[in-house]
């Protein structure tokens, strides 16, 4: 063989093992989403069977059903946790988002004293764990009468969030070239006019993606909700999806519906805002 | 203060420092008190009485406490070490695909999306020793004829554990490193390839040193919240079988809430609160060495 053949033949078998390795690293990815909710779909006997069956031999929405029919025909009541969760997770995140967005502004327009210092204190508030925190603010709660409410966890998961949005906020605003807000403040605005008929609009998709990430991070939580939730007053999704592990036996087929319960919205939001995510993250990286 | 001359950044700040300050600052003053006091939750009185450090000399000669504590740390090396070096090469691999980058990119991100609960649920799930996708698997294939106990033994666990913990974080380093591969110029790799560098060479001398701050920052976003490691090892093993997978955070909510020892609980918490900060400032003083140099280089 000659030196071209050698050279495309073995740039050939390179290609073909990053198609295998592009593909087995995708299939680790998905297989335990897609086995989730595969699992949702088989009735209890077929997860249980032993051996394994591996192809479905019969699919069926029972699973949700029976999640969804309330307390009384031996589901949990999701409806209630999925409506605690969602007021919870809102509410939190566009007061993160309005407090965010004056704390950023000020980290990108304006310099003052202890400028950086301020910032790492933000982010170490964030780094506490929320299992440490939630030993004092359990004590704290328990007096002040406000475990298992609403306002409660609204009230940890805005301060949770904070520091995030700050962060993310700041480099959006960033991306904003100054000159745009002076020009505007030259033909007449007030500094607060300009804020909002130019520099909000072109921060608009960046500030939209720090809420949805807000969202999911108040979504998501566990450690203090665990603590500061006690009744279907306020458990949230994934205190409630404890309830299935809390018996005897686990019921996998419902916790794994309740699982894709959990993770639809989450799912549909990450997709709408990916883009502008990466950009706010890295945009400090390389300008500094 | 600044006196009572308002600045507007005073302003701005305020309410993130207001807020801040109530649910997180004032509540750790709190706990800091109380892990010098033998306070339990059944006992209110308890609180009013101070034992000095007695707690922190019942933790530094706890034997319980620093196996947990070493786990963690060992947990959190591997764990980090190996995400990152996975999320490196899953970045090379979908940034050399030719065709359907969009869309591997949003099937990398899918780990993200799922929240420590249900990621530790879900690898419950396949590593269960009975109906779990991992035995079936080797047994189907003939690899091994027994259920192995993935999360009854001690080793196993951890190794259930950290792969849980990886499958979760390895999407966050993946995607800003790529976002870092994607941002690079063109020119010096091109320019060192015609300068006669091998492939290996081009990489360590040119492109690692550029996406090197990107993968600080994933370093860093990770590190803020490595505590969710309390929501995966809750779910699946929560702490046990026996303590042998105790980690920091599964025994401070173990002792706070289960034994009701609220002022030793605080103790601890206050270890694990000092591992999150060094995690985070070690990998922030990183991130800003990286920055500097790169500033330097182009």
């Amino acid at each position: 063989m000659d030196q071209n053949s050698i050279h495309r033949v073995r740039r050939q078998a390179l290609g073909i093992a990053h198609g295998v390795g592009l593909f087995l690293a995708m299939l680790v990815i998905c297989l335990p989403g897609i086995w989730i909710v595969l699992s949702s779909l088989r009735p209890t006997v077929e997860i249980m069977a032993k051996p394994p069956v591996w192809i479905p031999q019969e699919l069926s929405l029972d699973a949700y059903v029976a999640m969804f029919s309330g307390i009384g025909k031996g589901g949990i009541p999701v409806l209630d946790y999925f409506r605690n969760s969602l007021i919870i997770s809102v509410t939190s995140t566009v007061i993160a988002i309005v407090i965010g967005m004056a704390g950023g502004y000020a980290f990108a327009r304006y310099r003052f004293r202890a400028k950086s210092a301020m910032f790492l204190g933000l982010m170490l508030t964030r780094t506490v764990p929320g299992i440490a925190l939630s030993l004092p603010l359990f004590f704290v709660y328990a007096r002040l009468g406000i475990i298992d409410t609403h306002f409660g966890l609204i009230l940890v998961y805005v301060a949770l969030n904070v520091p995030f949005t700050v962060w993310l906020i700041d480099g959006f605003f960033r991306q904003v070239p100054k000159d745009l807000a002076e020009a505007a403040q030259i033909d007449g605005c007030t500094r607060w006019q300009a804020f909002w008929q130019v520099e909000f609009p072109l921060a608009g998709p960046g500030i939209a993606s720090a809420g949805i990430f807000a969202f999911l991070t108040s979504w998501n939580e566990f450690a203090l909700a665990s603590q500061l939730t006690r009744s279907i007053n306020s458990k949230t999704l994934p205190v409630g999806l404890l309830d299935y592990t809390s018996e005897f036996t686990i019921d996998w087929r419902g916790m794994c519906a309740l699982a894709v319960v959990m993770i639809i919205p989450a799912l549909t939001l990450t997709f709408i805002v990916q883009k502008h995510l990466v950009g706010g993250l890295t945009s400090g990286a390389v300008k500094g | 203060m600044k006196g009572w001359k308002l600045s507007p950044p005073f302003l701005l700040l305020l309410p993130a420092v207001i807020v801040l300050a109530a649910v997180v600052v004032v509540p750790l003053l709190l706990s800091l008190y109380s892990s010098f006091t033998p306070f339990r939750l059944t006992r209110p009185e308890t609180f009013w009485v101070f034992i000095g450090a007695r707690n922190y000399i019942n933790i530094f000669t706890s034997r319980d406490f620093w196996v947990a504590f070493a786990r963690t740390v060992v947990l959190l090396t591997v764990a980090l070490n190996l995400e990152m070096l996975i999320g490196l090469g899953l970045a090379l691999l979908v940034e050399k695909a030719s065709r359907g980058q969009r869309l591997l990119r949003t099937i990398m991100m899918f780990p993200m999306m799922f929240s420590p609960i249900l990621v530790g649920f879900q690898f419950k799930f396949m590593f269960n020793d009975n109906i779990g996708l991992v035995n079936n698997a080797l047994q189907a294939l003939g690899l091994t004829d027994r259920a192995i106990p993935w999360l009854i033994d001690g080793n196993l666990a951890f190794i259930a554990i950290l792969t849980a913990e990886i499958w979760s974080s390895t999407s966050v380093f993946a995607i800003l490193i790529l976002a870092g591969l994607l941002a690079m110029p063109r020119e010096p790799v091109e320019a060192a390839r015609v300068d006669g560098c091998t492939p290996w060479q081009t990489f360590r001398y040119v492109t690692w040193p550029f996406i090197m701050p990107f993968a600080f920052i994933a370093m860093t976003i990770r590190s803020l919240d490595v505590a969710r490691a309390y929501d995966i090892v809750k779910i699946m093993t929560d702490g046990g079988p026996a303590g042998r997978t105790e980690l920091v955070w599964t025994l401070v909510a173990r002792t706070a809430y289960s034994d009701a020892k609220m002022g030793l609980a605080n103790a601890m918490a206050y270890f694990s609160i000092l591992l999150s900060i060094g995690f985070t400032v070690y990998f922030y003083r990183k991130l800003a060495a990286a920055r500097t140099q790169i500033a330097a280089e182009w």
